[in-house]
């Protein structure tokens, strides 16, 4: 049983005890702890089940290559799935719950897997589950996602309480890693003057180095990590950071690195996480490296771990994860293991060395200690249920009979390392194969350039493949001694003959379930491509993403092919290294701050009046006043009524506002639309069409001509910045030398529709100004002041009624909105919302861009000929709408729709005849673009495009409801419903 | 996440202040064009693994386009320049000719 | 006559730096070829500043000029005499190319002061703001989190910000939570 040393733990603060539970079972640890190193003090072996078989899992590894301790952490609102407990600091009060288990993590029904994972080799479910298809979503899906899938998804009703924050920074080196390589690179740079930013994904810095030891220019490694840290931080121009992880690299000098800053110190105040986003002029990864498994039979069952894991947990954490160790390894670094767990007074019946010469240094020094080492020897099987037993072991250059059997605990397995090679490869670094340490490593050649083709990554120490500590340090110009190591064997299967019984229970990927077996299988099976292998077997695809299975795993698949490593090659790392929180890419953008809201000067008016609010672009807009007791659809009604009867207000301050000027101005803006704005006279006001390029209509408003050269354009509301920026791009990269300027000057003015019978006494009554038909004529506007503010009155009407609009700089709009609401009173004065507005415009026949268009309707579908200029040459459009599509006589046109029995057709509904498409679906003719009860004529209406429609008016068509059965047989009409002479709004 | 400089301003700009805009030097067709011509000018963009020149803008920023020679497949930028012009500039041209031989600038017919 | 109303009134925040909304300030945009001698002469007459470098601002007790682009310039006065500096603008620029705006009401400005100013803005915007990059008194047009925005540091430790008004709460907000005091990153720039 793995339990707590009575000394030692460089980490750990044995005064202070910190409680926690495991799936409710209460438990104690030390400050210093992590949950892994804890979990094991307290006995705790067992963490998981697997992904797949569901087979009893236990901690492998002691940092972030960790496949299976994962944990379920916190509860409620601030559970998370899938947290390695090996990266998790523990801290008072923490909760975790292990994961992939039913009923629960001791006895466990989906087990049956295992018993059955002869049955269930690599592609079993694309196999087995094709057939017959409905089965796919009704049984299997359902039935495989409640026995699989890694961890649970938080409850939808689930509000993450901790906050997180984004932070850019820019400098002129990042080193990522705080190891001794990576301490001495930021000596280095920063001792150039240059600014450098260091960072540790760990809590500690100096990495493996002060649990292997060696000497440091002199000084012992520890020693000299100290006084590396106090020397850098003494520097100005170096910043460090721990618990701050390099993230991933990407184009131009941009890395992504994830700061945990509370997740050690739950409930403390500030961001949780930060996700810094750093452009810097050179990136220097230190990354390290990272120890690989054996491929043995049994090598998953709890108590199988990274032989550097077992140290470390011995050095770091005075954990023994159990009375008895036996090593197995091919290479000279796991004795440090052996070494270690005898000097903390732990017993190691043996080291099993592969390899068949083994001399080395440390070899010798185990010897010397009293450690009985075996040459040319592998694991045959591990033996036990849920934990280890004995090992059998064997010849490693044979096949597996058993030589003997050795009772033990613990399986400390180092198959040698490989380094961390990931961020230098994210933007573009190529690998080269190392024969002698057998492992991947940087090509210095074949760095990721930058935006001045560059290299701009660089890499040093175990990340360079200077796996021992005096190349490492000399990889960074520095001096150190560490024992010499002897040359490792590569070794993939053990033994290296394994039978197909070995195989199919030697775990390559532990978090995917996926075998030696599958590999072989894949291989057999066509998938000779790394990458197909690796979706076909599911090797390297979970949340570790193959940090330990990888190069075992390509190593098999070479051999299946009978090719060589590296013309297999890896599959492609990508960003993260490793996975970083939802809360820290989403940093300050939730809640209020998750989109921006415009407001209009009257905004906080509308919600002190009961706005039912509907969002327009980032604008939020009133819908309709909603008064105590009233529905949204009566305010509307309401609204509508009253406007049209007496006198409403409506806060159109939304409207874009473009000036245009210049020597040039008409020209452009005879292109810009696809009338004739040129001839437009001073003082008057013209109704205008916007097309792009491909003829499609995307914008409409009133231009006003302010004098000679300057004219005022109204864009939709929300298309302000589409439209200033569509007036640039052709004035800046086509027409550039015409002389006119653009200025948005939206937000200058508020902008207030005072609309209905009354709309002339309330403007009279403010007085200031003559708004007598005479002075001021239907589509004209003038400059003046009511009640003595300056304003800029627009005699047009998007409503029908008598109508002025009035733009007001934004700083005095709410002043005079509150005027003419007073003044208004006596007049039966109600401001009105967007859907009232709708409802009238689409009473007068009034077209809206978003609705009646779509992107794929022309001027001339909704029968806006007079808007479109014969006069001119050119404008944006022009000749798209002349394409054979555009001009076929049968493209779908603008009616105005009444069902026969007064009913509202339902939005989006489409037409249909007889016969059937290619599909089998009926035949359609049209669809519904706007539809509205309209309280004037007190029965729906609506506008379409229906093939023929114009010329087919008065005939009845049939639309559909959903349910794909009822039918409404609808008239097209003439679109205008509403007093189509227009006399309401020219008086 | 490129940086790019703006030509007007000097500011090296962060790929997420601006606004892409499609291939550079196209030439515009209007009424009297045939089909084909207007097909091309509308639809028809080039893609090429290697040097292309970009329309860029800085949206959240001084509204300016610009363009951008640079490199799909490296990511290296030859260069920025101001818009308006038909061609890029020779010293451009003269840099990228430098570091790809054998590749020349193809006027837009 | 009631006095203008800024967008928030005059909010302020106190954290890692003070914000503060500030009252209603003259603000006129030209577009014209700023490199005419005529042009800058009737400008910098107008202003009663000299005309300013790429990217630069010269400023006076109430007045002053911010380069904004080529062919852009902001010209600073007082709220109160905005529209009869737009028409000695006007009148300054009879004949020339050149389109003047008063965008007073259309903007809102902020000011930030405290040590932690270049902090509180790296959270929000991809701008280097490391002196070297952005020295005091120079303009920086860029985005600040998903709003756009001007930003000039007045002296090391207070910096102007200028954005639209429509979004001006959204600033508040935005600035309010990177200037939490707990929040603090204690980075060197």
């Amino acid at each position: 049983m793995s339990t707590r040393l009575a000394t030692g733990g460089r980490l750990i603060d044995r005064s202070q005890t910190q409680n926690f539970s495991f799936n409710g079972k209460r438990m104690e640890g030390h400050a210093g702890d992590t949950l892994a190193s804890a979990l094991l003090a307290n006995g705790q072996t067992l963490v998981g089940r697997s992904f797949k078989y569901h087979r009893p899992r236990g901690i492998v590894a002691s940092g972030v290559e960790e496949p299976n301790a994962l944990v379920g952490l916190g509860k409620g609102h601030s559970f998370e799935p899938n947290q390695r407990a090996t990266t998790t600091e523990l801290f008072d009060g923490l909760t975790a719950e292990s994961q992939n288990h039913w009923p629960s993590l001791e006895a466990d029904i989906g087990v049956v897997n295992s018993a059955l994972s002869r049955f269930l080799p690599a592609g079993f479910y694309y196999k087995t589950f094709m057939y017959p298809r409905p089965f796919w979503k009704h049984v299997y899906e359902p039935f495989i996602r409640q026995s699989a899938g890694l961890g649970k998804a938080p409850k939808s009703t689930a509000r993450d309480p901790d906050t997180y924050e984004h932070f850019y920074v820019h400098s002129d080196v990042l080193v990522i890693g705080g190891g001794i390589a990576g301490l001495l690179a930021a000596k280095k740079a920063g001792s150039e003057g240059k600014d450098v930013l260091l960072l540790e994904q760990t809590a500690h810095w100096g990495g493996r180095t002060p649990v292997d030891g060696g000497e440091i220019a002199g000084q012992d490694a520890g020693v000299a990590i100290d006084s590396l840290i106090a020397e850098l931080e003494a520097m100005p121009n170096v910043q460090m950071r721990t618990r701050c992880m390099g993230a991933g690299v990407y184009d131009h000098g941009y890395v992504l690195a994830y700061e945990r800053l509370t997740d050690h110190v739950p409930k403390s105040d500030g961001p949780r996480h930060r996700l810094w986003r750093i452009r810097t002029g050179e990136v220097i990864t230190a990354t390290g490296a990272l120890e690989r498994p054996l491929s043995f039979s049994g090598n998953d069952l709890p108590g199988v771990m990274l032989a550097s894991a077992v140290r470390d947990y011995v050095v770091n954490y005075a954990v023994s994860p159990g009375a008895r160790t036996v090593v197995v390894t091919n290479n000279d670094d796991a004795y440090r293991t052996a070494i270690a767990l005898v000097e903390a007074g732990e017993k190691v019946p043996a080291v099993l060395d592969a390899r068949k010469d083994v001399n080395g240094a440390l070899p010798e020094k185990a010897r010397a200690m009293g450690i009985r080492v075996l040459t040319n020897t592998g694991i045959a099987k591990v033996k036990g249920l849920r934990s280890v037993v004995s090992v059998d072991i064997c010849d490693q250059d044979g096949s597996g009979d058993v030589r003997t059997g050795i009772p033990c605990e613990v399986v400390a397995m180092s198959g040698g390392w490989s380094p961390v090679v990931h961020l230098w490869s994210h933007c573009g670094g190529k690998l080269t194969w190392d024969d002698a340490q057998a492992c991947f490593r940087p090509n210095p050649e074949r760095a990721p350039t930058g935006d001045t083709g560059l290299g701009f990554v660089s890499v040093v120490g175990a990340a360079n493949g200077n796996l021992t500590l005096d190349a490492c340090v000399a990889d960074v110009g520095g001096k150190a001694m560490s024992p010499a190591e002897k040359p490792l064997e590569p070794v993939w299967i053990m033994p290296a003959k394994a039978k197909g019984k070995h195989r199919r229970k030697a775990w390559l990927d532990y978090q995917n379930d996926v075998k030696a077996s599958d590999v072989a299988l894949a291989a057999r099976e066509g998938f000779e491509s790394v990458e197909h292998a690796k979706r076909y077997t599911t090797l390297g695809m979970a949340t570790d993403q193959g940090k330990l299975s990888n190069i075992n795993g390509l190593a098999l698949l070479s051999d299946a092919l009978g090719q060589p490593i590296p013309q297999t090659g890896t599959t492609t790392f990508r960003p993260p290294y490793t996975p970083i929180s939802m809360g820290a890419i989403a940093g300050e953008a939730r809640g209020e701050l998750f989109q921006p809201i415009r407001e209009t000067p009257m905004h906080a008016w509308h919600d002190a009046n009961r706005a039912d609010w509907e969002p327009v672009g980032h604008w939020r807009r009133p819908y309709a006043y909603v008064r105590k007791g009233e529905s949204v659809e009566k305010a509307v009604r309401r609204e509508v009524n009253n406007t049209r009867e007496n006198l409403g207000l409506l806060d159109a301050s939304t409207l874009g506002k473009l000036i245009v000027k210049g020597p040039d101005a008409g020209k452009f803006l005879d292109m810009m639309y696809t009338n004739m704005m040129s001839t437009l006279k001073v003082g008057r006001c013209r109704y205008g069409l916007m097309c792009s390029e491909n003829g499609f209509l995307s914008d409409d408003g009133v231009v006003a001509r302010i004098d000679d050269d300057t004219w005022l354009c109204h864009t939709t509301s929300g298309g302000a910045d589409r439209i200033h920026a569509h007036m640039e791009e052709w004035l800046q990269t086509e027409w550039w030398d015409w002389k006119v300027w653009v200025v948005n000057a939206t937000e200058q003015y508020g902008q207030i529709a005072v609309v209905g019978p009354n709309a002339r006494k309330v403007l009279e009554k403010l007085g200031g100004m003559d708004v007598s038909k005479e002075a001021l004529p239907f589509m004209a506007w003038a400059d003046g002041h009511l009640t003595g503010i300056p304003v800029r009155a627009y005699r047009i009407s998007f409503s029908g009624e008598l109508s002025y609009e009035i733009a007001v700089p934004a700083n005095r709009a709410l002043e005079l909105w509150d005027a003419l609401h007073k003044a208004g009173e006596a007049f039966g004065a109600m401001p009105y919302g967007t859907e009232c507005l709708h409802i009238m415009r689409a009473e007068k026949g009034f077209i809206m861009i978003g609705d009646e268009t779509d992107g794929t309707v022309i001027p001339q579908d909704l029968g806006l000929h007079w808007a479109i200029s014969k006069k001119k040459d050119d404008f944006l459009g022009k000749r798209a709408q002349q394409r054979i599509d555009m001009v076929r006589e049968d493209r779908w046109q603008l009616v105005g729709l009444e069902t026969l029995d007064g009913s509202v057709l339902p939005d989006g509904a489409y037409a249909v005849t007889d016969g059937t498409n290619a599909n089998g679906q009926r035949n359609m003719i049209g669809r519904v673009t706007s539809t509205y009860y309209s309280p004037t004529l007190d029965r729906g209406i609506a506008m379409g495009l229906v093939e023929h429609g114009p010329s087919r008016m008065g005939e009845v068509i049939t639309f559909m409801r959903d349910d794909g059965v009822t039918e409404i047989k609808t008239r097209m009409v003439d679109p205008v419903f509403y007093d189509k002479e227009g006399a309401k709004q020219d008086v | 996440m490129l940086t790019l400089k703006c030509p007007y301003t000097g500011i090296m700009l962060d790929e997420s202040e601006l606004e892409a805009g499609g291939e550079a030097h196209l030439k515009r067709y209007g009424p009297e064009s045939s089909d084909d011509d207007f097909e091309s000018y509308l639809f028809m963009r080039k893609n090429p693994k290697g040097v292309h020149f970009e329309r860029w803008r800085h949206a959240y920023g001084s509204g300016k386009w610009f363009h951008v020679a640079r490199c799909t497949q490296t990511l290296e930028v030859f260069g920025t320049y101001p818009a308006q012009t038909l061609k890029p500039p020779q010293e451009i041209l003269d840099i990228i000719a430098e570091k790809r031989p054998g590749w020349s600038w193809d006027m837009p017919s | 006559m009631s006095e203008p109303v800024t967008a928030l009134g005059g909010a302020t925040f106190e954290g890692a730096v003070t914000i503060t909304e500030r009252p209603a300030q003259g603000m006129i945009t030209i577009r014209a070829d700023l490199s005419s001698a005529k042009i800058v002469k009737a400008l910098t007459d107008v202003a009663g500043v000299a005309m300013p470098a790429m990217r630069g601002a010269v400023t006076s007790a109430d007045t002053g000029l911010l380069w904004m682009s080529p062919d852009e310039a902001m010209l600073l006065c007082p709220y109160a005499e905005s529209t009869e500096t737009v028409a000695a603008l006007n009148t300054a620029l009879t004949g020339e190319h050149a389109l003047i705006v008063d965008v007073s009401d259309a903007r809102a400005v902020f000011r930030l002061e405290g040590s932690a100013c270049r902090e509180v803005l790296a959270k929000v915007t991809p701008a280097d703001l490391r002196e070297q990059s952005l020295p005091v008194g120079e303009l920086r047009r860029t985005r600040m989190a998903q709003v756009a925005a001007a930003l000039r540091f007045l002296d090391n430790t207070t910096v102007e910000l200028i954005c639209f008004r429509s979004v001006a709460s959204y600033m508040f907000k935005l600035l309010s939570t990177a200037a939490a005091p707990s929040a603090q990153v204690d980075y060197r720039f």
